[in-house]
Formats: C-alpha cells, structure tokens, sequence
C-alpha cells in the first residue's frame, strides 16, 4: 500500500507516570501498583476524551513480557476492567518486544482502513519493576533469539549495545561519539525534567555532563556503556484513541484536536540473523523511508522526531538511520545542537525512552502521545515551537535488536 | 606451601554469631572462587560450628540471602564461571546454581571433633580466653597441622598461643561489623606467628578484598585500643556533667557533643549501645591485665550493667534499649543512671541546647561531609571556628577531640601501630569516621 486510502486520526493521549527510579515516589522495596491500575488510568483517561466507552468499536493492548513480568497473559481481557461499556467488544493483544505498542498502532490503524471500526483504544503497558535488574535482564532478552542468550552478557541488551557501540567507537572515533552519547543523557534529562510523567522528571543533578561521561564498568556492568547511556526500568502505560472521519464524528471533536497520520511501515527482519552492519539501524532505514514514502514528504518537513533511544548510542545510529546525519555523523548532528530542544529538529522533547522512561509495551504509544501533544499544542512545560515549514512529525519505534520495526508519520489535522 | 590444600576444609568456630557468620559467609565465597571459578577438582568443606542447633539452622538462611547478593552484584563474573553449563542460560539459573554449590560446601555442627579435619580454624566465638584456649589445644592435639585465626578484638594472641601450645600456628585476623560490609581487617601477628600463615593471611585477606591493617600484639590493638579509650574519656566527661546536670543530660550531651561538633557517624554512647555495654565491659576486663598502669573500667558502666542496661542488637539487626531507647533509629529516650528509669529527650532538648552554649555557624554533618571530595576543607573551616568559640559546648568538644589524638598518638608510640596513617585508617575505615584522630585540627 502506498497511499492512505482512509484518513485515520489520533488523539485522546493520555501517559501515566514513568514509575522507576528517579521518581520521588519510587520505593524498590514498598508495595507497587500492578499492571491493572496502570491499564485503568491510562485507558480511562483516554475515553474520558472521547466521550467514554460507548464510543468505542475495539480496542488494541501492546505489551511484551506480562507473561514474565506479572505472569499475566489473556491480555485482550483486561481491556473491560477499564470500563464496563467496553465488555464484549472486540479487544486484541499484540506483541513485538519494544515495538508492542508500535503494533498497537498499526493494529488500530488497520482496523480504520478495513473499516471494522471508527473508534480504536490503543493503549500499551508494561510494569516490570516487578524483578530486579538483573533478573528482568533475562526477560528483556527475549527480544533477541533465545539461542543466544547463553552467549550473551548478563544484561543481555545493554550487551548488544555496547558491542554495537564498541564497533561504532572502532568506525567513527570514540571520543566524538562518546561525546554525543553524553550530549544526547543531557538533552533527554533536561527535556524529561519539562514533563511531569517522566521517570527523570524529578531529576536535580547540577552536572548532567559529569554523571553522563562516568567511566564505563566491565566488571559489573558492560564494556562500553554506562549505566546513563541506557533507559531504565519502568512500570507505565499510554493510551491514546485511533479514529475514521466518521469516529471522530461520533466523539463530537474536531480534526484539529487530533493528528493525522500521513504514513506509515512495520516491517520485521530476521530475529536468527546477526545484524547486517554493527554501525547502522539497516530496519529502522527501510521502515522510516517506506513511512515517508507514504507520507511524501522530505526529511526537512520534519518540525519533531521521537525516537527509540533504549541506549543513547541506539539513539544516535536512530538519527542517522532516519537520515538526519549521514552514516558516521550522527555524533556531530547531535554535538552540534540540532537534536536539542531548540535545534533544527528538536527530538524526544519529553525525554525519550532515556529520559521520560520505557515501560517497554508502552513506549511506541507513548511517542504517539507525545507527538499529538506537541502538533496540537498540548505539551504544556515541554511545548515546542512548530514552524509552518515543518509541520510533521515521525516516530519511530524499534523491537529488540533492530528487529522489529514501527515508523509513523503525523501532522496536525484540519 | 599448597594454599589450595589449606582451603578444603575450614572450619568457623562461633559460626551463627553476629561474627562468625559474617566470616563464614566470606568464607563460602573464597571457597567458590577456587571450586568454581577456577574449577578445582577437590571436595571443599566449610563447617559451621556452632553451640546452638538452632542458631545453625537460623545461620544457613542468613548464608543463603548473603549469597544472592554476592551472585547479583557479581553475575557478570558468574556468566563466566558457569559457561560450561548449556543448561544454565538465565541469570536467575546461574545464580540458583551457585547458591546450591555453595551451600552443598557447608557443613554445621555442634561438635568441636568437626574441626580436627580442617587445615584452617576461624574463630569467633565469645571474649572468653580460657574457653578458646582450650578448644584451640583440643584441635592443635588432634590436627597438628592446624592454623588458627583468631577474631579476638582484646585478647593478646601471644597468650592465647601460649597457653595452648600453638607454637606460630595462630595470628590475630579481626574482623569489623559486619565483616561482609566492613572493608577493615586488622591482622595480628604474635612474636611467633609463622610466616606461611601469616602470607597467606595477607593474601586471603586481599582476595576478600579488605583493607588490611598490621597490628601489634597489645590487648585492644588499635581499634578497641583507641575506641575503649576514647569511650572511658567520654565517660569521665559525663561524671563531671552529671554531679551539676545529672545523668540523663550528660548522656544526651557528651553523645551530642561526640557526633555533631566531632562530625562522627554516631555519638560514643550510641555507639556503645550498638557494641552491647555488656561486651564493652567484656572488652574492658579482657584488656585490663595487660595495662596494669591504667584504670580500664567506669563506675557508670558497671552500674549500667548491673541495672540490665545492655544495649546491643536483636536478630533483625534493629537496636535494644541501652543508654538510649530508639525508634526507627532514631534516640529518643535517655537513660537516667542515679534514677534508673529513662527520660524522653524533648523534655532536656532545650536545656541542654542552652548549657551547650554557642556553636560554629558553618554547620557540617558527618553524612554530607563523609564522602565531599573537599571534606578536609569543610573540617578545617568548621574546627577553627569551633576553636574560636568558648562556650561549653566548643570547650569540651575541643578537649574530646584532644583526647582522641593523644590516644592515637599513644598507639603509635607504643608501636600498637605501625604509623598514624594506619591509626587514621582504622578509625576511618572500621569506625567510619570522616577523618582520622591524629590530624591538625586539634
């Protein structure tokens, strides 16, 4: 498909808290809210929007690992817990690692195009802080191909990322890149701290730039990341509503309350194969162009990116795989300001999966919700200046090892 | 000499005490480096000795949680150790795995026979040195080859091995609560002590990744040598307080003075209570026929014990009443010794703030300042503000702190310690203090 046969809207975003350390309220060892409260408040608060359940057709739940994490699985039924009106509607659960709620958006957008429904609730969650670090690393790992994990290092994520860093250190030069990587700790923490649901919200330290270039541990940790380059654990969930022209009808608003999305891509590779280059996001490139093909516009119509920055290395290899810098320059883009909250394409204004926090089923409807706030004006603290000249977005979210893969393109409706 | 060989069969004597089980689990984790991290083909044996069954059994839960923890923090070098093992592939499954092997390493028993077939005897058991003479002659007798260390804070080891005919084959290796956490060790060695153990002792001790400390053999050594001291002087202090304030405000004052304006962790008499009264006068006695010179005991003390005001800690590690009561923690009632019943601190807060008198402005606290880069700074402003003050407060915190220098200084002189930079060490690093006690601020 290579045009939208259908306009297909969003909007009704809702982010519960980022919750994991850093939050005030954050106590590893005190009773925590479970995956219930989280689905409730975010899917309640997006039909609270819309004109409440009635309004609803179905409804699309991302998440990757409940089955570990909470040992819950059967998701779809917990979509009537958010309200009654939703029983015996049609609800689904999709998964792909990271992207899950990536999948909950190109789920409920199909269903507009096949014109099953009007009205989708997308929502996405994950609460992992359920297990420690180290053991939640083991489920985390199920986003690579299981036959590796044995190889693999203890945290096994932060390991492929930092292999792919040492690679990126050998290619392009470590110091530069080490620089960006700090650059990007710096901007997503000072972005999350304009954002009252992010994990770095609360976050007071006075030297960002001293606590992103802490000397790496290979004895405790791995061999060429931090703890910083790295999003944390996060317990959260997002929801926002999928709509037709005629959904948005039904709910009674107008389209410029609400995104429209222009284009869009998913597509997977090979989960058994290593990466073709260990410098470069090759998925991510294919998913991004086949988005703005659809959207047919040009890199330079982009007002705001958010991006999937589980590491900040991943972050930068996101800006050159989107075509941003050229390969090997993602580092001077980053160093020379354009990602940054006033730069030329400001990206991840709320902080990113480093900064706002990655509840990992939640983040790809997160970046949605993010993105419908900052083309509608809603960003509150974290609102961005989109200029007439840029006025789409894009985001970008990515499952496992660049694995699995969900670009969309947004702009403001009329 | 096979070190190796040393470390199959080791025993703990006083395992399940607040001690022993800390060295036990230290123990467990040496023994794990060598059985699975360098995959000697031996049969390692660890035995927990103990009087108590049931303090055992108590014992093993404690080893088990210690062990996680050790495996959690060091799942990256574990990863390694059990490549071998296609069958373990989650972290959750290599640390199971290493608890097990470790655990299936220990042994306990009630039974001193158990120690005959060990090479190395830890021990830990009660200040008593009658009572490890003779189970220490008891092993030597059956096990001449036996090595023996000794975790005595005030006992000389010159008597001990003497007394049991050891004949070099002990050294004095003495441990910090918790010793799993404490990263100080103060190695004795006795005019004797041979020098393979006293080698190895070393090594082991770097293998624990401790920071070690020589100590001349001299009742107390140099951390009970500077603390028992420096207790007794705060005690002198409170007399004299209490013939005018009574007892329960020269408690609550001295403590104050010892931790605010010393910028100490805790004040002297919540730390006394955290060491039990009655073990500070255990202490006191066992070191006392070595100093015949000197007074090492306190009417106060005594009179405490002998009103059950004992201090020390339950099992969950939360505090027991001594010469203050505590909530979370926190003091907040005070022992009063001519009255023998305890006084809430609100109602003395503000009579002792006032008999204090004027304090520095700059105001600097132990926890902010322990880990400050620019801490010699910090305490060097606040001293010499607190020199030019002459209030109460600022004199006798100035004669305490005098106090604790010339007993450091003693140390040294009398060759306890090698140097002032290992008193400094001992007091920093097995005490916490923010800075050492022969220093130029007093």
């Amino acid at each position: 498909m290579n045009v939208l046969r259908k306009k297909i809207y969003m909007l009704a975003g809702y982010n519960t808290i980022s919750m994991g350390t850093g939050r005030n309220e954050f106590h590893p060892k005190k009773p925590r809210p479970g995956l219930e409260h989280y689905i409730q408040e975010a899917g309640q608060a997006t039909l609270k929007m819309i004109g409440g359940a009635k309004n609803v057709d179905e409804g699309v739940i991302g998440n990757f690992m409940a089955s570990r994490f909470n040992k819950q699985a059967n998701l779809p039924a917990f979509l009537p817990m958010i309200d009654a009106g939703l029983k015996y509607k049609p609800s689904v659960s999709v998964e792909g690692a990271c992207a899950s709620g990536g999948l909950a958006l190109t789920t409920g957008m199909k269903s507009i195009l096949a014109e099953t429904a009007d009205v989708v609730l997308a929502l996405g969650f994950e609460v992992q802080n359920s297990m420690k670090a180290m053991y939640g690393a083991d489920v985390l790992a199920g986003a690579g191909w299981q036959k590796t994990r044995k190889e693999g290092h203890a945290y096994f994520f932060p390991g492929v990322f930092s292999d792919r860093a040492g690679a990126y250190y050998e290619k392009f030069g470590r110091e530069i890149t080490r620089k960006a990587m700090a650059k990007w700790y710096c901007n997503a923490i000072e972005n999350a701290r304009l954002c009252k649901t992010a994990q770095e919200f609360h976050n007071t330290n006075m030297d960002l730039e001293g606590t992103a270039n802490t000397p790496v541990n290979p004895r405790a940790f791995v061999d060429h990341l931090n703890v910083f380059d790295c999003s944390k654990v996060s317990d959260g969930a997002s929801a926002i509503a999928i709509v037709s022209e005629e959904g948005l009808k039904r709910i009674g608003l107008n389209a410029k309350d609400a995104v429209e999305i222009v284009g869009f891509a998913h597509v997977a590779a090979d989960i058994t194969q290593k990466p073709e280059v260990m410098t470069g996001l090759t998925t991510m490139k294919v998913a991004v162009e086949k988005a703005m093909r659809m959207a047919g516009i040009t890199i330079d119509q982009l007002g705001t990116v958010e991006v999937h920055d589980c590491f900040s290395i991943a972050g930068i290899m996101a800006i050159e795989a989107i075509g941003l810098a050229e390969e090997g320059k993602g580092p001077e883009f980053v160093l020379e300001g354009h990602t940054s909250r006033c730069g030329k394409i400001p990206v991840n204004t709320t902080g990113g999966l480093i900064g706002w926090g990655h509840p990992t089923g939640a983040t790809g409807v997160h970046q949605a919700v993010t993105i419908w706030e900052q083309l509608t004006g809603n960003a509150g603290e974290a609102q961005i200046e989109i200029i007439k000249e840029r006025p789409y977005a894009m985001s970008v979210n990515m499952g496992g090892d660049d694995k699995s893969l969900v670009a969309v393109v947004y702009k403001r409706g009329e | 000499m096979d070190l190796i060989r040393k470390m199959e069969n080791v025993s703990v004597l006083g395992a399940a005490g607040k001690m022993g089980s800390g060295i036990l689990v230290l123990l467990s984790f040496e023994m794990a480096k060598l059985k699975i991290g360098q995959k000697e083909d031996k049969d390692f044996v660890l035995n927990a000795v103990d009087v108590s069954q049931s303090a055992l059994n108590s014992l093993l839960g404690y080893v088990k949680s210690q062990l996680v923890k050790h495996a959690e923090k060091n799942i990256v070098e574990l990863r390694t150790w059990y490549e071998d093992r296609e069958d373990l592939i989650d972290n959750d499954e290599i640390i199971s795995q290493f608890v097990y092997d470790v655990m299936e390493m220990i042994q306990t028993s009630t039974r001193i026979e158990t120690a005959y077939d060990s090479q190395l005897i830890f021990e830990a058991i009660k200040e008593d040195k009658a009572l490890k003479v003779k189970l220490f002659s008891q092993i030597k007798k059956n096990n001449p080859d036996a090595w023996f260390l000794t975790n005595t804070s005030s006992i000389p080891i010159g008597e001990i091995e003497k007394e049991a005919g050891l004949k070099g084959d002990i050294i004095g290796y003495h441990f910090y609560n918790p010793p799993v956490i404490q990263k100080l060790l103060e190695i004795i060695k006795t005019d004797h002590t041979n020098d393979d153990l006293a080698a190895f002792s070393v090594n082991l001790a770097k293998s624990m990744r401790k920071i070690v400390v020589q100590s001349r053999d001299v009742a107390g050594f140099i951390g009970n040598g500077h603390f028992m001291r420096d207790a007794l002087y705060a005690l002198k202090l409170a007399e004299e307080l209490a013939k005018t304030e009574g007892w329960a405000k020269a408690f609550f004052l001295i403590d104050t003075i010892s931790r605010d304006l010393l910028v100490r962790p805790m004040g002297i008499f919540q730390l006394l209570d955290y060491v039990g009264i009655d073990v500070t006068r255990f202490i006191l006695e066992s070191m006392q026929p070595s100093f015949p010179n000197e007074k090492l005991s306190h009417a106060a003390l005594n009179q405490l014990f002998d009103n059950e005001v004992k201090g020390g800690q339950f099992a969950d590690g939360s505090q027991k009443n001594g010469i203050f009561k505590y909530q979370k923690g926190r003091i907040t009632e005070v022992y009063d010794l001519e009255n023998a019943k305890y006084v809430p601190t609100e109602n003395i807060e503000m009579d002792c703030a006032a008999l204090l008198g004027e304090l520095p402005t700059l105001k600097i606290y132990w926890k902010s300042v322990v880990r400050d880069v620019k801490k010699a700074d910090h305490l060097k402003k606040f001293f010499n503000e607190l020199h030019q003050i002459d209030s109460v407060g600022a004199n006798l915190a100035i004669a305490y702190g005098k106090n604790s220098k010339a007993i450091g200084l003693m140390l040294v002189d009398t060759k306890v310690a090698e140097s002032k930079a290992d008193v400094n060490t001992v007091l920093q690093t097995g005490f916490f203090h923010a800075y050492g006690p022969i220093n130029d601020y007093f």
